[in-house]
């Protein structure tokens, strides 16, 4: 009996080990372990022991089940195994193939550059103001203090609709509508960007391209709280180390007047090609608000006092993103437009 | 206005080289645009041509020996005029003439060369400033040139040149005298004076000459005449001052009017006295009049040009061009100066017309009265020395100007609150003193006499200005801002859907306005007029833009013509108009998509239902989730009839939508365009965004499909559904559309999931599918569809 319990566990052992599929082993465990198993028969057996050897003939038997028990957990263990890991593997894909997505999206570096100047002043507490670009003469120019035939009318070459209608040259010709709307004749700070044209186009001007102006009016503005101000927006555009310096100019709308440089973008001063050498790129027209233009617009020219400033930001644009041709700006090439698509670094101003 | 040094140091001492100058002008707020030697060249001697042969293997070219002081150098030369004892100027080895010409020994035609001899068009002098004897070889100096020296010292072409933009307020600049004071004002110098002498003939011209001024345009007209000149070149100082200010040389009397334009800054007119007669008129032009000017060019006026006019015609165009009927020629003996000024604003109207000149610009920038009178001076002074002109006695003189100065208050304290700064009170007044204005104080008040000649300065904020300006604006040091605190404010909504749109994968472009006027009243089915420019740069761009479509096709074009293919973009722009006689813009929402959309190994090409998708995404954005609908109708020609619609609002039209016509494109592009203005001024009305209590009860969903005729649209379907499912009806979803097999051909089968809830309760099985057999049978009967089994 031992030696045919012991060959029988060698068999089991044996069959269990040439097991590969989970149908073989549910087909073993039937020839066993089923109703007419082996090991069923053999604990069915136990009726025909002698009842002294009945307790001995039961733990032998139960050793066979036991073993064979273990075994069939251990196989079916490893076969599920070998099932997932078939299936993984048969699932396992080239992560190296392009992704699928939308095509990204972008804004134009254009209005990034507006929506960085917006955010800058809105932080200062100026309100944006969008004006018409199809604009009237007196806004763009009468108001501004440029009578008909002023001669610095020249410098700014005009698309004209008719005898008073005309695309403004200039995004001034938004000051003198914000002073005009301003019933109460109250203090104004406000930012306008947007379009502006010119009668112009050659390598470096486009005929449309954008501006922003600045106006603030207030009881003491002075010349020092626009070097201020202008200070802000260069470093935070053109970065921190940006030093700026104001030189005498003339615009008809404001007295005094001045052009505002700033240190040379590429070389930082040391002079360059872009700087002619000099170390300074002029960036901004700037001064306070003339006399004539407040009080054209109702304000008393005794009690306030106002700056404003203008600058192009198509060259801002140019050089925020080492853009080399204006044109591209214009031309819209998918290639280029797509490039815009990231967050913007932030240039940190510390005083 | 080009500045030579040597002309204004007649008037002003300079302590600085010419670079520096020109920098520091800059500083006090005069830009220029180079500042330059006349002659831009190096290594130049006088040289003496000891012998000279000619080449053995040319015929034209000469082997010269030249004694350049130190040695004597052998230069090949190929000028006609080169010969054996004429002074020369020689380029030595490693001299660099105009454009980066180099000088090197060389060998031409097996001959060495040591040198080159230059002629004046070589040194770098425009050829339209030389005499024909300039032209026909190399300079050839006097008998008294010294071989060795500088020639360019000899020559008297020793000068530098600054070439300034002014700005348009400083019409004082145009002239040496007033650039004299400015300078005079930087470095604290005084200006010297004008040589004004002259003798004048016991002959006197009043009572025998008339003048008549027939218009309020001409308030200051001066005439005097001279006899007797005698017409030759001018000397070469005078030639070169009028070469290095960019003006052509003629001959002596010509030139000194040219002259004194340029120191005084009054442009003048000389007439040959005898072709004039003794009558000026000064009038305005009538319609048509036809006038000859200097250049021998017919023009033809209108009334709001002034003219210059004898008893009989035109005989010149006020500040502009005089005619060429009284013109001074090498025949002419006496002379009637004109010294005058004209209505600057008149002047400019007609020079933009004719040709804007010396003069003009001067007129169009204002004069000085007072100097109108010294022009006159120091013409006779010229034409005295220079002409041998007698003067005669007496002046012709119509003057209705004023010539008091100017005087305006400030105060120090206005000043220094103005440029935020504070400037000691001497050192204010020592800045008046150095431009030449009078000061006086009484108390607080400080009153400065500002001279005429600076028409630029007229109230207390000038003054100030020129404080800033020759204190130094870069003084002024930037102070913290002190202004009450408040909030900005900027149109959110607008960059909210420029960002959903980036969003949406669609990139952002920004393009011309300007469009040919053939493409401005597509994509639109709305009436109104076109804006065209009145003078356009070019017929592609002569009229603003409606609808931005034909801009973003443009841009399509362009893509596709450089092989990029998936192109989904957006613009928001002005759309400008004409309606009712006036003039009108409003912000437009516009995009275009074609190609793939979704890209990768599994791309997705873009159809009416992309662009679709991107239409609600950005609407329900702005609030309007379940307010719109597609309406077929009033659509524009260039959008294929069956794939688009206009798209509307409250019952108004805000925008369309659709796939451009097959006759416009082949290819597969999808345009949208929205009144982006409308939208967002009523976006504030729109529902404001809330949480919407989520049900606590599982929903229960079921599937049907409806076969219904091809020509029906699934939104009645839908509404129809939802009609019938009520409140317990929570969303309706399509997932299929199918035709083919079992479907009959005019057929399609729409397949709907329909979600069932109840916020107070679990449905029951019974209820749901009471509901749904219930929407099925009235869908059926309502929009004559039946259910696919």
């Amino acid at each position: 009996m031992q030696e045919k319990i012991e060959q029988l566990k060698q068999e089991i052992t044996q069959k269990f080990a040439e097991i590969k599929t989970m149908q073989e082993l549910n087909d073993l465990k039937a020839m066993y372990m089923g109703k007419k198993g082996l090991i069923t028969e053999l604990n069915n057996g136990i009726k025909d022991v002698a009842p002294e050897e009945k307790k001995e003939y039961g733990m032998i038997v139960n050793s066979v089940r036991v073993l064979f028990n273990d075994l069939f957990t251990a196989t079916q263990t490893k076969i599920q195994e070998e099932i997932v890991n078939e299936k993984l593997k048969k699932d396992t894909i080239d992560i190296s193939l392009p992704s699928k997505k939308i095509k990204r999206g972008s804004k134009h570096p254009l209005n990034r550059i507006i929506e960085e100047v917006e955010d800058l002043f809105v932080s200062m507490g100026y309100d944006v103001y969008d004006g018409p670009e199809l604009e009237d003469d007196e806004h763009c120019f009468r108001l501004l203090n440029y009578y008909v035939g002023h001669p610095a009318r020249d410098a700014q070459d005009t698309f004209y609709i008719d005898d008073e209608y005309l695309l403004r040259t200039q995004t001034s010709a938004s000051q003198s509508r914000v002073m005009q709307a301003n019933k109460e004749k109250s203090p104004i700070r406000i930012i306008c960007p947007g379009k502006t044209y010119r009668r112009d186009d050659d390598a470096t001007h486009s005929h449309q391209f954008a501006q922003v102006e600045g106006l603030v009016i207030d009881e003491n503005v002075s010349l020092a709280d626009l070097k201020r101000t202008l200070e802000i927006l260069a470093k935070k555009l053109l970065g921190e180390n940006t030093q700026i310096r104001f030189r005498p100019s003339y615009f008809p709308f404001t007295e005094p007047s001045c052009e505002v440089d700033v240190t040379c973008f590429k070389c930082g001063g040391k002079g360059c090609n872009l700087c002619k050498q000099t170390g300074w790129i002029e960036l901004l027209g700037a001064g306070m608000v003339h006399p004539n233009v407040l009080k054209m617009s109702g304000y008393d020219p005794d009690k306030y006092t106002g700056f404003a400033f203008g600058t192009g930001l198509d060259r801002l644009a140019m050089f925020k993103y080492a853009i080399t041709d204006i044109r591209l700006l214009y031309t819209n090439d998918i290639r280029f437009l797509e490039q815009f698509d990231r967050k913007d670094e932030e240039n940190e101003i510390k005083y | 206005m080009k500045l030579s040094t040597n002309f204004v140091k007649d008037y002003i001492d300079i302590p600085v080289d010419y670079k520096t100058l020109a920098d520091d002008m800059t500083n006090v707020g005069n830009e220029y645009d180079s500042a330059e030697k006349l002659i831009n060249a190096t290594n130049l001697v006088i040289g003496e041509i000891l012998e000279c042969e000619m080449h053995p293997d040319s015929d034209h070219l000469h082997v010269c020996k030249v004694n350049v002081g130190k040695e004597t150098l052998q230069i090949v030369c190929g000028a006609p005029n080169a010969r054996v004892g004429i002074k020369v100027v020689v380029a030595l080895v490693g001299a660099v003439l105009p454009g980066d010409f180099k000088i090197k020994a060389s060998k031409i035609r097996g001959v060495e060369s040591y040198g080159m001899m230059c002629s004046l068009e070589e040194l770098g002098i425009e050829h339209k400033y030389l005499r024909p004897k300039d032209v026909e070889g190399i300079i050839e100096l006097g008998e008294d040139a010294v071989p060795g020296e500088d020639p360019v010292k000899y020559l008297q072409l020793d000068d530098e040149v600054i070439d300034f933009e002014l700005t348009a307020n400083r019409g004082d600049l145009l002239s040496i005298l007033g650039m004299a004071h400015e300078i005079g004002a930087i470095y604290d110098k005084e200006v010297k004076p004008i040589d004004l002498s002259y003798t004048e003939s016991s002959e006197n011209i009043d009572g025998k000459f008339n003048l008549d001024i027939k218009t309020e345009d001409c308030p200051l007209f001066l005439a005097k005449r001279v006899n007797n000149v005698v017409i030759k070149e001018s000397p070469e100082w005078l030639r070169n001052r009028l070469i290095a200010s960019g003006i052509r040389p003629i001959n002596n009397v010509v030139d000194i009017s040219n002259y004194v334009m340029l120191e005084v800054g009054q442009p003048l007119h000389f007439y040959d006295a005898d072709k004039l007669g003794d009558t000026i008129v000064v009038r305005h032009a009538n319609n048509d009049e036809k006038l000859m000017t200097l250049d021998e060019q017919e023009r033809i006026l209108s009334e709001s040009d002034i003219v210059i006019a004898n008893k009989t015609e035109a005989i010149g165009l006020a500040g502009v061009m005089g005619g060429f009927s009284t013109e001074v020629t090498e025949d002419t003996k006496n002379i009637l100066i004109e010294s005058a000024i004209f209505d600057a604003v008149k002047i400019r109207l007609t020079s933009k017309k004719v040709l804007r000149s010396e003069a003009s610009n001067r007129f169009e920038k204002g004069l000085d009265p007072k100097r109108t009178y010294m022009a006159i001076e120091r013409s006779c002074n010229l034409l005295e020395k220079l002409a041998g002109a007698e003067i005669v006695s007496g002046l012709i003189v119509h003057d209705k100007t004023n010539k008091e100065d100017k005087e305006i208050d400030v105060t120090f304290e206005k000043i220094n609150q103005v440029l935020g700064i504070e400037i000691p009170r001497e050192e204010v007044i020592g800045i008046f003193k150095r431009l030449g204005f009078e000061t006086r104080v009484n108390e607080n008040i400080l009153t400065v006499l500002v001279p005429s000649r600076r028409l630029d300065i007229s109230i207390k904020e000038d003054l100030i200005e020129e404080v800033g300006r020759i204190y130094g604006m870069d003084k002024i040091v930037a102070k913290p801002i002190v202004l009450p605190l408040k909030t900005g404010s900027y149109d959110k909504a607008k960059r909210s859907v420029r960002n959903k749109m980036v969003e949406l994968g669609l990139n952002e472009t920004l393009s011309y306005a300007l469009i040919p006027e053939r493409e401005v009243h597509k994509y639109t089915t709305d009436e109104f007029d076109t804006v065209k420019i009145l003078d356009p740069m070019t017929e592609e761009r002569n009229a603003l833009r409606y609808s931005l479509i034909p801009s973003l096709k443009m841009i399509y074009e362009y893509n596709k013509a450089r092989n990029q293919k998936d192109i989904s973009i957006f613009e928001i722009g002005k759309s400008f108009y004409k309606k009712d006689g006036k003039y009108g813009e409003q912000l437009n929402l516009a995009a275009l998509m074609t190609g793939n959309y979704v890209v990768g190994i599994d791309k997705e090409q873009v159809n009416f239902y992309t662009i679709k998708g991107v239409m609600e995404e950005m609407l329900d954005h702005l609030g309007f989730a379940g307010e719109y609908k597609l309406a077929i109708e009033d659509l524009p020609v260039e959008l294929h009839p069956g794939q688009s619609a206009s798209i509307m609002l409250a019952g108004e039209k805000v925008g369309i939508i659709g796939k451009i016509h097959p006759n416009v494109s082949k290819d597969n592009i999808y345009v949208l365009e929205v009144n982006l203005e409308k939208l967002l001024a009523d976006t504030n009305n729109s529902k404001k965004m809330k949480y919407k209590e989520i049900s606590k009860f599982p929903s229960v969903v079921k599937d049907v499909a409806f076969v219904m005729n091809k020509e029906m649209r699934s939104e009645v379907v839908e509404a129809a559904i939802k009609k019938a499912g009520g409140k317990l009806l929570t969303n309706i979803e399509v997932f299929d559309v199918y035709t083919g097999e079992n479907v009959k051909e005019d057929e399609k089968s729409i397949a709907y999931k329909l979600t069932f809830n109840d916020k107070e309760k679990t449905l029951s099985d019974e209820e749901v599918l009471s509901l749904f057999n219930k929407i099925i049978e009235k869908v059926s009967a309502e929009c004559n569809v039946r259910i696919r089994v």
